[in-house]
């Protein structure tokens, strides 16, 4: 396989084991039984280093099982996965996550839920404090070293976050709807951050997100996933719009509007499936 | 409705005083010959007063306090130290747990202080049985935070701090241990007010020092105004350990929300 592919998920299949059949939890492997929930089928989706790729689909589509794969915090029971061509056992170390929900640790200040990734990987503390400093300010928050997580709004905590993740430099980043929970115009500014900063490094991104403009507007690559159970890849559409881009201005070109359309049309299919199933 | 901190304060005075007031009349005005409240089982405030001035001005006092700071620390510190220990060994260790559960349960049911006569059996009449009695108390209530700490850590904090690289050791050191730590501390007031408690019953049931044993020996003699006496100085004791516990909570659970706007 060649090296320039960060991720690779291979056919793979993710059952959530009912209590009490065989093994329990997500990690063993063998065919579903009465009770287990298949979440995802065959998927299978390559991210090559410095690509930016976002998963779009319906809610509880398995989108995010698909992220955990790809980070090792789930096991697939069919298929492999391998990052930069090497099989995948254990935490993917080499990537960054940033999930959707509040993840910093509430007991440590901005500054030291940043340097922790640099600490525990054995850099002195005075160091990984500075470094802090300066991904602290690289996300636009210098001088909220000092606050703690409930101090902050929550941006500025996903700010925190992203900071975090960054400073460890990592070469692959995943993201799961990170920027969720943000109202509409913070949601458009951390675009533009994430954009500038992942210009500079160029790391290989798995962003997923339920907004098809927002996966758009930062991606090369826009996958979109059907609904759950047994969801799997079926559309995979390259997004050509010129870079830099602005996360907000984009969505104003007419390239934007074509790309929308086309991707719609197969989207709208899957999230009509998936309202029907939960309200049948 | 709205009012100034200095008219709570006048009204909080007031309260005092009309309580002061009414104690004062029925223990030293006869009402047509009569006192409401005879001297002999109340006591009058001047005398405890008095009594108080006094106390404060041997140095015998200060002995009995010291002695049941010390105990109330000690079982505070020890039954604290243990209820973290096998809290956590139980949170990390599901089977130790589910073997020990009944146990652990018939234990905290058990009223304590039928076991104080049984620690002065096995202790003696010093420091330790009190000690103990105190420790009991403590180590369920800190046991049982501490579980609950340990148990309900968020899985996607668990999950981050992983992805961040950390170990176990680490993951123990970064998360579990402040998480722990947290609910050990929401529940000091009551676990610090417990292992005085305990300092206390204990003195009070056999001792030869303390303040529960100056109460004690003060009504073995129908000295009322030493019983009374003995409970206001307990009672401006428990105020300021409150008041240390309060200020060693603003200052270690400063990252959680809620500390401002909790009470005691």
């Amino acid at each position: 396989m060649p090296p320039d592919i960060a991720v690779s998920l291979e056919q793979i299949d993710i059952i959530y084991r009912a209590q009490g059949n065989a093994g329990g939890g997500a990690r063993d492997s063998g065919p579903a039984q009465a009770g287990d929930y298949h979440a995802v089928s065959q998927a299978t989706l390559v991210v090559h280093a410095g690509e930016f790729v976002s998963i779009v689909g319906p809610t509880g589509c398995g989108k995010s099982t698909l992220l955990n794969a790809a980070a090792g915090l789930l096991r697939p029971a069919n298929g492999s996965v391998s990052i930069f061509g090497v099989p995948l056992a254990g935490l993917n170390a080499q990537a960054g996550y940033l999930f959707q929900q509040d993840a910093l640790m509430p007991w440590k200040t901005a500054l030291d839920n940043v340097a922790i990734g640099l600490e525990v990987a054995g850099i002195d503390v005075a160091t990984a404090r500075d470094k802090a400093e300066h991904w602290l300010a690289q996300v636009g928050l210098q001088g909220f070293g000092a606050r703690y997580p409930h101090q902050l709004s929550g941006g500025q905590r996903k700010r925190v976050g992203l900071a975090q993740v960054l400073i460890r430099n990592p070469d692959i980043l995943l993201m799961d709807e990170p920027f969720g929970p943000l109202d509409a115009q913070t949601r458009q500014i951390m675009g533009n951050l994430l954009l500038g900063l992942w210009a500079q490094e160029r790391k290989a991104v798995l962003f997923v997100t339920h907004d098809l403009e927002e996966a758009i507007a930062l991606s090369d690559r826009v996958v979109i996933m059907s609904s759950g159970p047994k969801a799997t890849i079926i559309g995979d559409y390259p997004i050509g719009l010129a870079r830099p881009r602005d996360a907000m201005d984009v969505r104003l070109d007419p390239g934007f509007h074509a790309i929308h359309k086309a991707i719609w049309e197969q989207l709208r299919g899957e999230v009509m499936k998936a309202y029907q199933g939960v309200s049948a | 409705m709205t009012f100034s901190k200095r008219t709570l304060l006048a009204l909080q005075i007031l309260v005092a005083v009309v309580a002061l007031g009414i104690w004062h009349v029925g223990s030293s005005v006869p009402i047509f010959g009569v006192y409401f409240l005879p001297k002999f089982f109340f006591s009058t405030p001047w005398d405890v007063a008095a009594r108080i001035v006094k106390l404060f001005s041997g140095t015998l006092i200060w002995k009995h306090l010291g002695i049941t700071l010390t105990e109330t620390l000690l079982a505070f510190v020890i039954g604290a130290g243990g209820g973290v220990l096998i809290g956590f060994w139980f949170a990390r260790r599901p089977l130790i747990n589910a073997v020990f559960d009944p146990y652990v349960k018939m234990a905290n049911a058990l009223p304590r202080v039928v076991l104080a006569p049984i620690f002065m059996l096995w202790l003696g009449l010093g420091i330790w049985s009190k000690v103990a009695l105190g420790v009991t108390l403590v180590f369920f209530i800190v046991f049982f935070n501490v579980y609950q700490g340990v148990k309900e850590v968020s899985q996607t904090v668990l999950a981050n701090a992983r992805m961040l690289g950390m170990t176990e050791k680490q993951l123990f050191r970064h998360v579990y241990w402040p998480s722990a730590l947290s609910w050990m501390f929401s529940s000091l007031h009551t676990s610090v007010g417990f292992a005085l408690v305990g300092a206390v019953v204990g003195e009070y049931l056999g001792s030869a020092a303390g303040l529960g044993y100056m109460i004690h020996e003060a009504e073995g003699v129908f000295d009322t105004t030493g019983v009374f006496a003995g409970m206001v100085i307990l009672a401006a004791f428990v105020l300021v350990v409150d008041g240390v516990v309060t200020a060693i909570e603003r200052r270690l659970l400063v990252w959680r929300p809620d500390t401002a706007g909790r009470n005691g």
